[in-house]
């Protein structure tokens, strides 16, 4: 057994314990506390990511209760994917952090520690109650950090957040109370061979509690009839809380795409692969709405929301496809998304820093101090999230509408994707025009550039040269995470005794 | 006694989906807890409904399964926690906004 697979929950989870209980340290010493735990969970991650590779599947059984009977850990090139996707994330937006925004509230970084363990927690465990628990951690986290800095705005968005996820986890309850009824177990790999093996009256009752799992997981992911609170909470978050949510959706992603491809999976007789029929539409529509949100958005960081949808519906559609190369081009566009969106959400910061009390309103306004630096960085952060040739985002997309079988499925997903690629230009040009273009001749004399907060921007940013310079190992990963995803016998010995490694 | 169990379930049900429809804080607060009693009365049935059975395995017959009670205890510790959590934020929003109205301010009429 691999004592690995637990530090990265239980490392944030001491280290947001301590910073509890020491919430009179100085402001210093929580800061490197903090960025200490960050700074080692990538390369943590990394290695477990190493592991991962060598292609079989690591279990931790917790209290070594052997699988079905205990909670699992489980570790496979999906996760890791994510484990690593959130600690660079994670690392960059708590080092924008650290130079002010903690200061705005109280216990800043005890919750972004305790957001760090639902997250990573969630991404490991493979115990269908479990991840519930490891949600609400997250989720109250989050609501917290939702709320950091204070004011009206980001009251009212957090209510609406708060009792949308309070009724989403009232229907995750109902979900897996009706699977635990039925089936006996909550071990995914063990549902995985129970609903397979469900006998013809089982099986409507099961389908119901997946489509149930589908609505929760789809109001984490924000897609078409759940997506409405996003756009609000995203724009009011700080910039560093906004930046650590672009990791969020991908964990109602990241859900789907675990029990839809493992619990209702190929191997799933009545019920095989029911909700990639209801996804396929919905993920179109999503692009499609996203794309009119974002040309309509009056402020940048709207605009960044609601290209955080966009890129919602892109993932939904590649995973809806379901076959290896889509869902490897949808991993790969998902480390994209994660981290430019993050990044977007930083340099949005540093821009309305610059401008006063017109902020990030997309009206005119004073000249920025810098406006060479932000404009190079704005339009790289742009090219590569509308996926324009050279960086990731185009990869990315390349590879999805390469997936898409020629016939009626092209037919849309292609004018779809393009056009709403074609509109986010349009969108990020208008907002960059008038942000570095249209402005008066006075400079405001408070603002400066913060040189750490610079850094972290453009680490992030960064990472999407870096995409397209590791894009051959990288895709590789991904081709064999895909392969690995679809291969349901592999998960199914972890419920053999001694089947498990 | 599943009847029974049912339209007490359902009942709970209902009105918490009529409370949380209203737009105003302090009912939206209550529609969420008589949904989260309605839901954790629920899990708690998935262990079939018995009575008088030991919770031990091969004591005799029957046995009552122990852990949807555990997913239970877990489910009610959680959800006390966001309820106050709700509580406290509606709390804020009335002192930062002035009204009780979910959406920050009274709807036109």
């Amino acid at each position: 057994m691999n004592h690995g697979l637990i530090l990265p929950i239980v490392l944030p989870m001491f280290i947001g314990c301590l910073l509890l209980f020491g919430a009179r340290l100085s402001i210093p010493v929580k800061r490197s506390l903090s960025l200490s735990s960050a700074a080692v969970l990538v390369p943590l991650s990394l290695w477990l990511m190493g592991q991962a590779d060598q292609g079989g599947l690591q279990v931790y059984a917790l209290g070594n209760w052997q699988p079905p009977f205990g909670i699992i850990l489980l570790l496979d090139r999906l996760s890791a994917l994510l484990l690593v996707a959130t600690a660079l994330l994670a690392f960059f937006a708590l080092l924008y952090a650290t130079r002010g925004d903690d200061q705005r509230g109280r216990n800043f970084h005890a919750l972004f520690q305790f957001q760090l363990m639902g997250i990573n927690g969630a991404f490991l465990t493979g115990d269908l109650f479990n991840l519930f628990v490891f949600f609400e951690i997250l989720l109250i986290a989050s609501y917290s950090l939702l709320l950091h800095g204070g004011g009206p705005e980001r009251v009212r968005a957090g209510l609406h957040y708060v009792i949308l996820n309070l009724v989403g986890s009232a229907l995750f309850l109902l979900a897996v109370g009706v699977l635990y009824g039925i089936t006996g177990t909550l071990n995914m790999a063990d549902l995985a061979v129970r609903v397979a093996a469900a006998t013809a009256d089982q099986a409507p009752l099961l389908g119901a509690a997946g489509l149930l799992l589908l609505v929760v997981f789809g109001l984490k992911a924000a897609f078409l009839p759940l997506y409405f609170w996003l756009p609000r909470a995203y724009a009011s978050a700080t910039a560093p809380v906004a930046a650590l949510f672009a990791i969020m959706t991908k964990i109602g992603l990241y859900s789907i795409l675990r029990v839809y491809t493992l619990i209702f999976g190929d191997d799933a007789g009545m019920l095989a692969n029911m909700a990639q029929d209801w996804l396929w539409p919905l993920a179109l529509l999503t692009i499609g709405l996203g794309v009119i949100g974002a040309l309509a958005a009056g402020s940048l960081h709207g605009l960044l929301a609601y290209l955080v949808v966009v890129s919602v519906g892109t993932l939904l559609a590649g995973i809806s496809l379901g076959t290896p190369q889509a869902l490897a081009a949808a991993l790969y566009y998902l480390l994209h998304s994660t981290w430019i969106a993050g990044g977007l959400f930083l340099l949005a910061d540093l821009i309305a820093r610059q401008r006063g009390d017109k902020a990030a309103q997309l009206i005119q306004g004073p000249a920025l101090q810098n406006p060479h630096l932000l404009g190079i960085l704005f339009f790289v952060g742009a090219i590569s999230v509308a996926g324009l040739p050279p960086l990731s985002g185009f990869i990315g997309k390349l590879l999805l509408l390469r997936a898409v079988e020629p016939g009626l499925q092209a037919l849309f997903f292609w004018p779809v994707v393009l056009g709403g690629g074609l509109a986010t230009l349009i969108a990020l040009s208008r907002a960059g025009s008038t942000l570095f273009w249209r402005v008066g001749l006075s400079q405001l004399d408070s603002a400066e550039l913060d040189r750490g907060r610079l850094l972290a921007c453009i680490g992030l940013l960064l990472l999407s040269p870096l995409l397209v310079g590791l894009a051959a190992p990288l895709l590789t990963y991904v081709e064999a995470t895909a392969a690995q995803l679809l291969d349901l016998q592999l998960y199914r010995q972890i419920v053999v005794p001694g089947g498990a490694s | 006694m599943e009847a029974l169990f049912a339209g007490a379930l359902g009942i709970l049900t209902a009105s918490g989906v009529y409370l949380l429809l209203r737009a105003r804080t302090f009912p939206v607060v209550m529609g969420l807890t008589l949904i989260s009693y309605a839901v954790n009365l629920f899990l708690f049935a998935m262990g079939r409904l018995q009575t008088g059975v030991t919770t031990v395995i091969g004591a005799n017959a029957g046995y009552a399964d122990p852990l949807p009670q555990a997913l239970v205890l877990t489910a009610i510790v959680i959800g006390f926690a966001m309820t106050a959590f709700v509580v406290v934020l509606a709390l804020r929003s009335v002192g930062e906004m002035k009204t009780d109205h979910v959406d920050g301010r009274e709807s036109a009429r």
